[in-house]
């Protein structure tokens, strides 16, 4: 095991210790937070991936956005600060067997395939992801209109968020 | 070095405890970060199967950046709808909000 | 002569040999200089800080025409070692019920992100403390990182008023991120390049230069991320008790304070790197110690334009403060964005490239701009003041039902 590995193995051990403290913390405050761990733990995870500027935008996106939405709405909408009672529902040993089921399924599935084992490729020399990345989006013969589709999309969210949670007089 | 397995298994490790989030709990909110972590389950997939497989594609990272984006806006529209139904029942625990159903 | 050249990159050099003589790995080695480096830079930022309070509260003084400290030591320079002392030996109050981890990791999160910005600001050319070619990303990112630590804060202390003034800071922090985000991405666009040392090097003419308008918005949202008068609703006193930091004392209390006068100087640096040439100066190439004295002098200059706007200018109420975010600032840097694409695009398409044609194009385009919101902002100001000063009708008591 060289030092990649082992540090792989870190931040993958952390990220699903968090990600199952958010499943199953008492308070709902501290899974947000435990969801904030998770996020970063991906984040790291994808600097492994020589996917940088994905570490930076999810850094920025989930947990500088999405998160403290997350924070406010579980603080928002609650009558007094502490949690009471057990935040499962009654059907909660079915849902950790399907859980599993789904876990070891993919499992079988995936590791019939060929291409399960294979070992990183190298990159080109001289291919710069992020300059690629940016032209790709923004070339016509390229993924400029998922990307015209997409901001298309964050503007409809953005204005329906806001009618929605609108208190009119 | 690290094999593109570890990275599959891990994002299915991911997805499965997002699955369990998502069906076993109560609380509304606490139903969507179980949805957030399917989401980056999803995106950790897309970006391992990326460098792997077609390093020279930007396929894969434009498709999740697409993921991205539609996850910001879930989360934008999905909190302010729980958001006015706290309003309106003063109770955002999934199981209470069953109205339409007779 | 090396040495003095760079000793920094001298000294991490020599060290990293010694590490590789006593027969460490390579990439141990890396791994501990890069770790020790690090340390340095975190350290190095919070001693600056000392000396960063003492000139805010010595120019405070002086403007309001008093003479500030001025007991220990000269001109009062090490007046912070003992507040310091007095700040350490304060007693730690935890507010009964509160959530103790939560309560103990916010101030240290808020500061936290704060140290992490100066990993991306370039020294020298040479001296940065990563190079990573999305440095700005980085630097909007990590921003984001400090509104967390204060929710973490206001929610923790199970305090219904640091909780609501919570809310407001981390409000004003979210809103004021969108023109300053905008206002960041100008000079992206004109050195055509993400990485904050790159920006440096792009910048044989100051982008200053090029945009002054951008320059102003990034200042000015800077101003309101930090929480800096006249955006200082939050740390008023008369405003929600101290809002998020009403239930912190003693050094819990101190790391906030120190992380915003961290966050004040930081973003003076970050306003001299990306668009007063950060450390570029003459000779600054072949003397690196040159360039990082050149990129201090630019900072002092950008922080002490901070405090004097600090002291001379009253407060925003929260909803001007809103109103003028959304209504005003992020409409200009959305059109200021468009215009400077729209011309560096076309200058690059019909190959008038040259530095000197972009710069007056860019200067006109951003005086325009200028110009034009003054115009709309007069016109409007001007209806205003025509439909107050109309003549109203003599108010007339009614009839009373009493009179019946």
């Amino acid at each position: 095991m060289d030092l990649m590995q082992i540090s792989f193995f870190i931040f993958a051990v952390i990220t699903l210790v968090a990600a199952f403290l958010v499943v199953t913390a008492k308070s709902l405050v501290h899974s947000a937070l435990w969801l904030i761990v998770a996020l970063f733990g991906v984040g790291v995870l994808y600097v492994f991936l020589d996917a940088g500027f994905f570490a930076v935008a999810q850094v920025l996106i989930y947990i500088g956005a999405i998160a403290i939405l997350i924070i406010f709405a579980v603080m928002l909408t609650r009558k007094d600060l502490r949690d009471a009672g057990s935040q499962h529902n009654t059907i909660w040993p079915f849902a950790a067997l399907a859980a599993v089921f789904l876990f070891v399924g993919l499992f079988f599935v995936l590791s019939s395939w060929a291409s399960f084992t294979t070992a990183k490729p190298g990159l080109l020399a001289g291919a710069n992801a992020l300059s690629d990345l940016g032209q790709a989006l923004v070339s016509p013969n390229a993924y400029l209109l998922p990307f015209e589709l997409a901001s298309i999309l964050l503007v409809a969210a953005m204005i329906g968020a806001i009618y929605v949670s609108l208190i009119k007089k | 070095m690290i094999p593109l397995s570890w990275y599959l298994l891990f994002a299915a490790a991911l997805f499965c405890i997002g699955l369990f989030g998502v069906l076993s709990r109560k609380n509304a909110v606490a139903i969507l970060m179980g949805i957030e972590l399917m989401l980056n389950a999803v995106n950790v997939n897309l970006i391992a199967f990326w460098r792997y497989l077609t390093p020279e594609n930007i396929a894969g990272q434009v498709f999740a950046i697409m993921v991205f984006a539609v996850a910001a806006a879930e989360v934008a529209v999905g909190l302010a709808l729980i958001i006015s139904i706290y309003r309106r029942r003063d109770t955002v625990v999934a199981d209470e909000i069953d109205m339409l159903k007779w | 002569m090396e040495f003095l050249r760079d000793p920094i990159t001298f000294i991490g050099n020599w060290l990293e040999g010694l590490l590789l003589g006593w027969n460490i790995a390579p990439a141990a080695a890396t791994v501990i200089v890069t770790l020790l480096g690090a340390f340095i830079l975190g350290t190095f930022s919070l001693a600056l800080v000392v000396f960063t309070i003492w000139m805010e509260r010595k120019l405070y003084a002086r403007i309001q025409d008093r003479l500030g400290p001025n007991r220990v030591g000269p001109w009062g320079i090490l007046q912070t070692f003992p507040d310091m002392v007095k700040i350490f030996t304060k007693e730690y109050i935890t507010p009964d019920g509160a959530d103790k981890a939560v309560y103990n990791l916010a101030p240290i999160l808020t500061v936290s992100a704060v140290i992490l910005l100066w990993a991306v600001i370039p020294f020298a050319p040479t001296i940065v403390g990563s190079e990573i070619n999305v440095g700005i990303l980085y630097i909007v990112a990590v921003g984001a990182l400090g509104t967390l630590g204060i929710i973490m804060a206001g929610w923790s202390s199970n305090n219904k008023y640091a909780l609501l003034g919570a809310f407001r800071t981390v409000s004003q922090m979210v809103s004021y991120e969108v023109p300053m985000v905008l206002a960041l991405l100008v000079p992206v666009l004109l050195g055509r390049t993400m990485g904050v040392n790159s920006l440096v090097e792009a910048q044989s003419v100051w982008f200053i230069v090029l945009s002054p308008l951008a320059a102003f918005l990034f200042f000015l949202s800077a101003q309101a991320e930090i929480g800096r008068a006249p955006f200082d609703l939050l740390e008023a006193e008369s405003e929600l008790v101290a809002g998020y930091q009403t239930e912190y004392s003693g050094l819990k209390f101190g790391m906030f304070y120190v992380g915003e006068f961290l966050h004040a100087f930081t973003v003076s640096a970050l306003m001299a790197t990306l668009f007063l040439g950060g450390w570029r100066g003459p000779w600054a190439e072949q003397w690196p110690m040159l360039g990082v004295a050149y990129f201090f002098v630019k900072t002092f200059i950008v922080y002490f334009f901070v405090i004097v706007l600090r002291i001379t200018m009253p407060r925003l109420r929260i909803d001007q403060m809103l109103n003028f975010n959304w209504k005003l600032l992020t409409p200009i840097a959305l059109v200021l964005l468009i215009g400077t694409a729209l011309v560096e695009k076309t200058l690059q398409s019909f190959g008038l490239d040259s530095l000197g044609l972009r710069t007056i194009i860019n200067l006109g385009m951003n005086l325009l701009i200028i110009w034009g919101t003054i115009e709309i902002l007069r016109r409007s100001a001007h209806t205003e003041r025509q439909q107050v000063t109309e003549p109203r009708p003599v108010a007339m008591a009614p009839n009373t039902p009493a009179s019946d």
